[in-house]
C-alpha cells in the first residue's frame, strides 16, 4: 500500500482535523507575527485543499468512501461516528474549499487595519471546519453538531464589526433564528433515534417506515434546513447578516448556507429516498407533494428577492436580497427534480440545480467581494453616496460587470449555463414557472444595471477624486473568482461531466449510499 | 398515562420557550426563552433513554444483582444531551455578550426600539 | 463589581479549594464515573466564578493575565486534536485508542463486568479529558471574568 493510498484513506478525517488544529493553533501563531499568521492560515487551507483534491479524485473514480472514527471496522451495534463521502459531498467540499481559499486571500488586505485578527482567523477556520463536517458526515447527530458550530462561528463573525449597531442586530437575529432551528433539528434527531435506535443516515434511511412521527421529522428538518439555506418565509436573517458581515466572511457564510442546502438534499434524497416515490399522501405521491411545496416557496423566493433588491439603497444588502433569489433558483430546480422524479428532465433539473449551487457561490461571492472593495476604498455603504468610481477603480468595475452579468444569467458567463438547464427542465414541468424565472432574471439585470450606474458610472464626486484601486490581494481574489466564472461559462460541459453528473447520480442512487454502510456489516 | 408525563412536560417547555421568543419584547427574555426550549429538548433526549428501574450505564461498582446491559439506561441519549448542553453553553454565552453590546450601543433592551435593519 | 463583605470572602476562601479538588477529581475520573472534562471544568470554573463574585472582577482582572488564559484554552484544544492525530499515527484511525491494552500509561485492560474502578485504564480517554478540562476551565473562566468585568465598567473604552 503506497503513501497516496494511505493519505486518501485518511483524508476524510484530515479534512476536518487540519483546519481544526489550525484554528486552535492560530492564537498562538498570531502572537509571533501578523504576516506569519496570514501565511499560516493559507498554509492550513492549502494542506486541506490537497486532501480535498485527492479525496475528490478517488471518490469520483471509485464511488463512495467510508471513514470510521476510532475503529478499524464496523461492529454490529453501530455507535461509531461515520463519515461517508460520495460525489455530492465532495462536490460541496470543493465549493467550500474554493470559497475559503478566496476569502483568505481577500482578507489579507481587507482586514489588515482591524485588530482582534487572531480571533477572526480562528473563527474563520472553525467555520470552514464545520462546513466541511456538515458536508462529509454520515451521522445525523454529527450533522447537528457541525450545524451548531457553524451557527456559533458565523454569528461571531457577523458581529465582527462590533462597533456598528446594525452588525450586532444582524448577529442577534441570526443566532436566535439558528439556535431555535438547530434545537428543532435536535428534536427531530431524538425522534429518529427513539424510533429506529440509530443515528447513522444510511442505517436510518434503510429502515425508515414513514410513520406519523417521520412526517413530523420531515417537516421539521425541511423547515429548519430550508430556513438556514435562505428559503423565503424565513429568509429575513439572510440579507441582514450577508450585508453586515465583513465581505470576506460573507463568502464563507455562503459556503455554510450552501451546506444547509446540501442538508435539504440529503434529507430528501437519501434519508427519505426509499419512501419518497412509493408513499401516497392526500392521494398524490409524496415526491410530487414535497416537490411542489418546494417549487412554490422557490417561486416566492425568486419574486421576493428581486422585488426587495429593487428598493434597497445599501449595496451589500441589495446583493443579500439577490442571494435570496439565487437560493430560489436552486430550490426551483431541486423541487422540479423531486416533483418529476424518474423522468429524464428531472435529472436535467437536478443537474441544473447542482451546477447553480456552484455558480451562485461564485457570482454572489464575486459581487460581495466587489462591494467589499468599494467599501474598503470609500467607506460608504449606500448607493446614494457613491458615484463615478469607474474612473479610478478600473479592474473592480470590470469584475463587477462580470459578476452582475453572471448573476443575471447572461450567455457567455456561468450563470447562463445553469439557468438555461433550469429553464429548460422546469419548462417541461410547467411553462409558467419557467416564464416567471426568466422574467425575474431580467429584473435582476435591471437592478444591477441601476447599481452599476449609481456606483461606477455618473459624475465623479469630489470626495472620491483620490480613491485608488483596491489592494492587490483583493484584486487577485476577485480575479480568481471572475476567471472561474468565465471558465465555467465557456466550458460548462467540462464541469457538468466531471462533477455535476456524478453528484446528481449520487443523489438519485440512494441505494448505493445506504449499501456502502449497511452492506458492510 | 404516567409514562407520558415527561413528554407532556417537553412539549409544554418548548411552547413556553417559543412563546417567550415570539411575544416578549425584552432581549434577555428572548434568550431565556431559547434556554427553556433547549432544556425541553434535553429533557426529551434523556426521557428517550430511560428504562424502568435502570441504573447509570457505568460498569464499575454496579449494584449487586444488576443484569447488564439490560438493566442500564441507554447511554447514547445521555451523550447526546451532554453534547447539546455544551453547545448550549456556548450559544448562551454568545447571545448574552451580544445583548450586552446591544445594550451598550442602543441603551435599551426593547426590540421595538432596536430596529435599524427593517426595510 | 466590587468585592463583598469579609464573611463572604472568608467562606469563599474555605470553599474554593474544595471546589477545585472536586472539579479536578471529576476531570481525572472522567473515564470511570459520570462526568469528564467538560463537567469537571465547569465545576472548577464555577469555583473561579465564586472568586469573581466575592472579590470583585476588577481585583481578579488585576491578578490574572487574560491572554495567558486564552493561551491555555488553545493548548487544551491543540492537545485534544494532537491525541486524536496520534491515534491516526499509531493505530491508523483518527481518534484511535492506541493506548488501550498496551500496558503503558492508562493502558491496563479493565476486567469485564461489575468490578471496582481501576484508574489505570481507558487508554487515550483520560488524556482527552485532561485536554478538554484545561480548555473548558480556561474558556469558561474567561467568559465569566470578561462578562463580569465588562458589565461592571460604566463607560467602555473601545
Amino acid at each position: 500500500m503506497n503513501i497516496i493510498d494511505v493519505l486518501i484513506e485518511q483524508s476524510p478525517a484530515l479534512i476536518i482535523a487540519i483546519p481544526l488544529l489550525g484554528a486552535f493553533l492560530m492564537p498562538l501563531v498570531s502572537r509571533i507575527n501578523s504576516t506569519l499568521r496570514n501565511i499560516f492560515g493559507l498554509l492550513v487551507l492549502c494542506l486541506t485543499g490537497f486532501f480535498v483534491g485527492i479525496l475528490a479524485s478517488d471518490v469520483l473514480a471509485n464511488g463512495p468512501r467510508l471513514y470510521i472514527f476510532g475503529a478499524k471496522d464496523l461492529a454490529v451495534p453501530m455507535v461509531r461516528i461515520l463519515f461517508e463521502v460520495d460525489s455530492m459531498s465532495i462536490f460541496m467540499a470543493l465549493i467550500t474549499m474554493v470559497l475559503a481559499f478566496i476569502a483568505l486571500i481577500y482578507s489579507w488586505s481587507f482586514m489588515k487595519d482591524h485588530d482582534g485578527l487572531d480571533k477572526y482567523y480562528t473563527l474563520v477556520l472553525l467555520l470552514i471546519t464545520s462546513t466541511f463536517g456538515m458536508e462529509l458526515t454520515g451521522d445525523i447527530f454529527n450533522f447537528f453538531v457541525f450545524l451548531e458550530i457553524s451557527c456559533i462561528a458565523s454569528c461571531a463573525l457577523i458581529a465582527f464589526w462590533i462597533s456598528e449597531g446594525e452588525a450586532l442586530e444582524a448577529a442577534f437575529k441570526y443566532i436566535v433564528v439558528s439556535a431555535i432551528g438547530a434545537l428543532f433539528v435536535l428534536f427531530a434527531i431524538g425522534m429518529l433515534y427513539a424510533q429506529y435506535n440509530a443515528l447513522n443516515i444510511a442505517t436510518l434511511a434503510n429502515v425508515l417506515k414513514y410513520t406519523f412521527l417521520d412526517k413530523i421529522i420531515l417537516v421539521l428538518l425541511l423547515v429548519v434546513l430550508g430556513m438556514k439555506a435562505g428559503l423565503v418565509p424565513m429568509h429575513m436573517w439572510l440579507p441582514d447578516s450577508y450585508g453586515r458581515a465583513p465581505p470576506s466572511v460573507t463568502l464563507i457564510i455562503i459556503g455554510a448556507t450552501l451546506a444547509s442546502f446540501y442538508g435539504v438534499l440529503r434529507v430528501i434524497f437519501t434519508l427519505y429516498g426509499n419512501v419518497l416515490s412509493t408513499t401516497m399522501r392526500f392521494s398524490i405521491p409524496l415526491n410530487v407533494l414535497v416537490g411542489w411545496i418546494l417549487i412554490t416557496l422557490a417561486i416566492i423566493s425568486i419574486i421576493v428577492g428581486v422585488a426587495m433588491a429593487l428598493v434597497q439603497s445599501d449595496f451589500m444588502r441589495l446583493i443579500g436580497f439577490s442571494a435570496v433569489t439565487e437560493v430560489g433558483y436552486m430550490f426551483l430546480a431541486i423541487g422540479a427534480g423531486i416533483a418529476a422524479l424518474g423522468t429524464p428532465y428531472a435529472t436535467t433539473a437536478l443537474q441544473g440545480g447542482i451546477l447553480h449551487l456552484l455558480n451562485d457561490a461564485l457570482d454572489i461571492g464575486l459581487l460581495f467581494l466587489v462591494a467589499g472593495a468599494v467599501y474598503y476604498t470609500t467607506k460608504k455603504r449606500s448607493l446614494d453616496d457613491t458615484s463615478g468610481l469607474a474612473r479610478n477603480m478600473k479592474y473592480t468595475t470590470v469584475f463587477f460587470v462580470i459578476g452582475f452579468l453572471a448573476v443575471a444569467g447572461m450567455p457567455p458567463l456561468n450563470g447562463f449555463a445553469s439557468k438555461f438547464l433550469i429553464y429548460e427542465s422546469v419548462y417541461q414541468l410547467n411553462p409558467i414557472l419557467s416564464i416567471v424565472a426568466i422574467l425575474c432574471s431580467i429584473l435582476m439585470l435591471a437592478v444591477f444595471v441601476k447599481v452599476f450606474y449609481a456606483v461606477f458610472m455618473g459624475p465623479e464626486l469630489p470626495a472620491f477624486k483620490n480613491v485608488t484601486e483596491a489592494p492587490r490581494s483583493m484584486l487577485l481574489a476577485m480575479g480568481l473568482v471572475a476567471a472561474l466564472a468565465i471558465f465555467i461559462g465557456l466550458f460548462p460541459n467540462l464541469v457538468i461531466d466531471a462533477l455535476v453528473k456524478p453528484a446528481a447520480d449520487a443523489l438519485l442512487n440512494h441505494a448505493q449510499y445506504i449499501g456502502t454502510v449497511v452492506g458492510g456489516i | 398515562m404516567i409514562e407520558y408525563i415527561p413528554f407532556i412536560a417537553v412539549v409544554t417547555m418548548i411552547f413556553i420557550g417559543l412563546y417567550a421568543v415570539l411575544f416578549r419584547r425584552n432581549l434577555i427574555k428572548i434568550v431565556i426563552g431559547i434556554s427553556i426550549i433547549e432544556s425541553g429538548v434535553n429533557l426529551f433526549l434523556i426521557t428517550l433513554g430511560y428504562r424502568e428501574g435502570g441504573v447509570a450505564p457505568i460498569f464499575t461498582s454496579l449494584p449487586p444483582g444488576t443484569t447488564y446491559p439490560a438493566g442500564m439506561v441507554l447511554p447514547v441519549p445521555q451523550a447526546l444531551t451532554l453534547t447539546s448542553i455544551v453547545i448550549g453553553v456556548a450559544v448562551l454565552a454568545l447571545m448574552l455578550s451580544l445583548v450586552m453590546h446591544i445594550y451598550r450601543k442602543y441603551g435599551t433592551l426593547d426590540v421595538r426600539k432596536i430596529r435599524r435593519l427593517k426595510e | 463589581m466590587s468585592g463583598m463583605s469579609k464573611i463572604v470572602k472568608t467562606s469563599v476562601n474555605i470553599l474554593f479549594p474544595l471546589t477545585m479538588i472536586f472539579g479536578l477529581y471529576v476531570i481525572a475520573h472522567g473515564h470511570l464515573t459520570p462526568g469528564g472534562g467538560f463537567q469537571g471544568g465547569a465545576i472548577v470554573a464555577s469555583g473561579c466564578a465564586m472568586i469573581v463574585v466575592a472579590y470583585g472582577s476588577k481585583w481578579v482582572f488585576k491578578q490574572i493575565n487574560e491572554k495567558r488564559l486564552s493561551t491555555f484554552e488553545s493548548i487544551g484544544g491543540v492537545g485534544f486534536i494532537t491525541v486524536a492525530l496520534l491515534g491516526l499515527v499509531f493505530s491508523t484511525v483518527f481518534f484511535g485508542n492506541f493506548l488501550a491494552g498496551s500496558n503503558l500509561l492508562f493502558g491496563t485492560t479493565p476486567a469485564t463486568g461489575s468490578t471496582g474502578a481501576d484508574f489505570n485504564t481507558g487508554g487515550v480517554l483520560p488524556l482527552m479529558n485532561f485536554a478538554v478540562g484545561v480548555k473548558v476551565i480556561a474558556g469558561l473562566f474567561v467568559i465569566v471574568l470578561v462578562m463580569a468585568y465588562a458589565s461592571s465598567v460604566k463607560e467602555w473604552d473601545t
